[in-house]
């Protein structure tokens, strides 16, 4: 048993201080490193996919390295990875540990589904109110158009 | 309401409607006034519209405002490849108010966004026409002499027509109960009924307009247009179960007022317009004393 966690642990290796983000759906992990604008990060990055997970099946994670993040700006990867889990760490400790939570307004990063929205027609930031967090709904603050789960597009 | 944009119903209260109904039956009663000498209004309207920018204009007009402005995008710098932002920014400095119509949805939200002056939306795609909106509520209250508790059909397309959707989502402040009469193609949508239901309003679906028409105060028609299906024998089959003759008029209600958007094309036959219940060209000048109203109040000249 000891062996087996010791193994797990050689494939993602452990960060001295910084972000670890736990539990990504295999699936969406390339899309939180977009929405956490982490393309072009100069420090180091961690980037793992399809592990096996007790919890999940397969999962992601992404350990970032001295980098702390707001909770608005992590609240984005909850509508891609809702069953995220962020773990803090200083100096090789987890200090903290918290779920995602959908926030009550997204801008920016979420496309409108409404090709006629002003928003898909000339660069304006978008923005859209969270009508159900659970099914995920968007309501465009422009066209007032409700973009769902099944047709969220990131930009 | 002095300095701010009118871009959607949503953003309308009850109290909000009673205010501008009241302030426009002033209007009706003295519909020339020298109150707006010293204002210019622009009109951009990106998408051709005969009625409502003829209406704005008669409304800026008559209280002796200034119009400037363009009727279609052809003779604006829109064909330069212009964009939308750059347009209302440099608009903006030239009038006092910008009433527009644009093609796209959320137009009118962003044009407020980055206008100096307050911008009147007249139409944004498939999205918001508050004026119409308004100005039904306005003909529905002088007819019915209240807006509260009546029974509204809405004939037609209840699918795609905006005007059905906010005069729905609107009226639901007024515990009415809906009558929606469309082919099953065009039902109104499942977030349009939400908000009846979030209301706990009752309303019943038909295909067959004979039904509702003895129990209505109000029966507001809509056309049902040859695109909206892609099978043209689909629309042969239900085009005529919706157009509106005299002779089917007798067993109404003594108050019953027929209401249309206007344009028509086939959906009222002309031997209704003389009849007493027919109000749609009355609806459409209510439109002026409305935008009256709207115009004087945003710009702060009544109160």
């Amino acid at each position: 048993m000891e062996k087996e966690i010791s193994r797990k642990e050689l494939k993602v290796s452990a960060i001295e201080n910084g972000t670890v983000i736990d539990h990504i759906p295999s699936g969406s992990v390339f899309q939180v490193i977009k929405i956490l604008s982490l393309t072009e990060y100069q420090d180091q990055l961690l980037i793992a996919t399809n592990l096996d997970s007790q919890k999940m099946g397969k999962k992601g994670i992404i350990k970032v390295s001295n980098r702390f993040f707001q909770p608005d700006e992590i609240n984005k990867i909850a509508l891609v990875a809702p069953s995220a889990t962020l773990i803090v760490i200083r100096n090789f400790e987890v200090t903290e540990k918290t779920k995602v939570e959908v926030p009550r307004q997204v801008d920016n990063i979420v496309k409108c589904f409404n090709p006629n929205c002003i928003t898909n027609n000339e660069d304006i930031t978008t923005r859209f109110t969270v009508l159900d967090k659970k099914e995920l709904k968007l309501r465009c603050h422009y066209c007032e158009k409700i973009t769902a789960r099944s047709n969220i597009a990131f930009r | 309401m002095k300095n701010k944009s009118l871009v959607s119903i949503n953003d309308f209260t009850r109290e909000d409607h009673v205010r501008i109904l009241d302030l426009a039956e002033a209007f009706e009663k003295h519909p020339r006034q020298k109150i707006l000498e010293d204002y210019v209004v622009a009109t951009l309207f990106f998408e051709p519209s005969t009625r409502t920018r003829l209406s704005f204009e008669s409304a800026a007009t008559r209280l002796g405002a200034r119009v400037i402005g363009f009727s279609e995008p052809a003779s604006s710098s829109v064909t330069k490849g212009e964009t939308l932002r750059d347009t209302i920014l440099t608009v903006s400095n030239y009038c006092d108010i910008i009433v527009m119509r644009h093609p796209k949805e959320g137009s009118a939200r962003f044009a407020s966004e980055v206008s100096g002056v307050p911008v009147i939306n007249a139409g944004d795609g498939a999205n918001q026409h508050p004026t119409q909106t308004l100005l039904d509520l306005y003909s529905i209250r002088k007819t019915q002499g209240s807006l509260d508790n009546l029974n509204v059909a809405f004939v037609g397309d209840l699918k795609y027509g905006r005007t059905v959707h906010s005069l729905v989502q609107a009226m639901c402040n007024y515990n009415t109960t809906f009558h929606l009469v469309s082919p099953l193609e065009l039902k109104l949508p499942s977030s349009v009924k939400l908000s009846i239901k979030e209301k706990n309003l009752e309303y019943r679906q038909y295909t067959d307009m004979h039904e509702v028409l003895p129990v209505v105060d109000i029966l507001y028609m809509t056309r049902i247009q040859r695109e909206r299906f892609s099978d043209p024998l689909d629309y042969e089959k239900v085009r005529n179960a919706y157009i509106l003759r005299n002779n089917m008029l007798d067993n109404c209600k003594s108050n019953l007022k027929i209401m249309h958007p206007l344009p028509r094309v086939n959906e009222i036959t002309t031997d209704v317009d003389n009849n007493p219940k027919a109000y749609y060209f009355t609806q459409a000048l209510n439109g002026v004393f409305v935008r009256q109203a709207l115009l004087a109040s945003i710009l702060g000249v009544v109160e």
